[in-house]
């Protein structure tokens, strides 16, 4: 069966203290190359049957309605992976 | 007066809402989040808490249970909403007010006793306290960053939405100290701080009187019964 993989970012503008945290932590263990990390979401939905078009234009309309906060974030990608065979 | 409160699992104050209710002197109402029923109440309560363990976003999966259809659509008709810290979520998410909340700035849980000032009285929750008052109740959440975009903070401000602003060091980064804010019609009022735990002398925030005294909470309650008295 098809995933269809959903990345969901904070907006760019936005403070992201998770990130930051994150980064904070990196720079703590040397990795000073690093100036910045931002922590977003990936959501894996699977799907009985094809990823068709109608699929895919549900997913992105979820995506939009209640896999983000619009005012908060920002879908960053829609995209599909097929199984291994 | 019948005022409904709204148990989502993982609601916290949904019993400490109902008894400050109790307290100002309507009649508390248990509503299940898993109803489409809202048993007739006149104002409802969506109290404070970690709905869904703040899974997805905070308030997120609770604004999509079955009883949100009903509270979306008594609160387009007028009926007085409050939001409380996870409610006040629920109700961004539910886009029955403006803005989001975010993680604090810093990272940190804020848990104490918060001044706030009051922006605007012309609200069902806010109409017994007088412009500019000053008052404290308690302040607990890890997301209380109030954001909205550019365009929407300046409406909010220009049309008076801002309901309640926080004093002296702003706690969690919200944008202009927002700690709360109405919609346009004044029926809708959500904020990050809890009202329900200043109303009974002996358990709420300290005063320069005594410890425990403030119940400045109160009056969210009392206003809404008062605008409820008027009206009939």
């Amino acid at each position: 069966m098809p995933t269809i993989v959903v990345e969901v970012m904070p907006k760019a503008e936005l403070l992201d203290p998770q990130g930051k945290a994150v980064a904070g932590a990196l720079g703590r263990l040397g990795q000073t190359q690093f100036s910045d990390v931002r922590v977003g979401k990936r959501f894996e939905i699977t799907i009985d049957g094809p990823a068709d078009a109608a699929a895919l234009a549900a997913v992105a309309e979820l995506a939009d309605t209640v896999l983000s906060n619009s005012v908060i974030e920002d879908v960053v990608g829609i995209h599909v992976v097929e199984p291994a065979n | 007066m019948r005022i409904g409160v709204v148990t989502f699992p993982g609601s916290l104050d949904d019993r400490d809402a109902q008894r400050a209710i109790r307290l100002a002197g309507a009649e508390p109402v248990a509503l299940w989040h898993g109803d489409h029923d809202l048993h007739g109440v006149d104002a409802l309560v969506l109290p404070g808490g970690f709905s869904y363990g703040d899974y997805l976003r905070c308030g997120a999966i609770a604004s999509l249970s079955p009883i949100m259809t009903e509270v979306i659509d008594a609160a387009n008709k007028g009926m007085p909403v409050l939001g409380i810290c996870n409610g006040f979520q629920m109700l961004a998410e539910a886009h029955l007010l403006d803005g989001g909340l975010i993680r604090n700035e810093g990272g940190r849980f804020i848990c104490r006793d918060q001044q706030l000032r009051v922006e605007n009285t012309s609200t069902d929750w806010t109409g017994g306290f007088t412009t500019g008052q000053e008052i404290t109740i308690p302040l607990k959440n890890g997301e209380g960053a109030f954001i909205a975009s550019a365009d929407t903070l300046a409406r909010l401000e220009g049309d008076g939405q801002v309901a309640f602003r926080y004093l002296g060091v702003n706690p969690n980064g919200s944008l202009n100290d927002i700690a709360g804010v109405t919609n346009a019609r004044g029926n809708v009022v959500g904020l990050m701080p809890h009202p329900e735990h200043a109303v009974e002398a002996g358990f709420g925030p300290d005063t320069a009187d005594a410890m425990r005294s403030g119940t400045d909470g109160l009056t969210f309650f009392t206003s809404v019964i008062e605008r409820a008295l008027v009206g009939a």
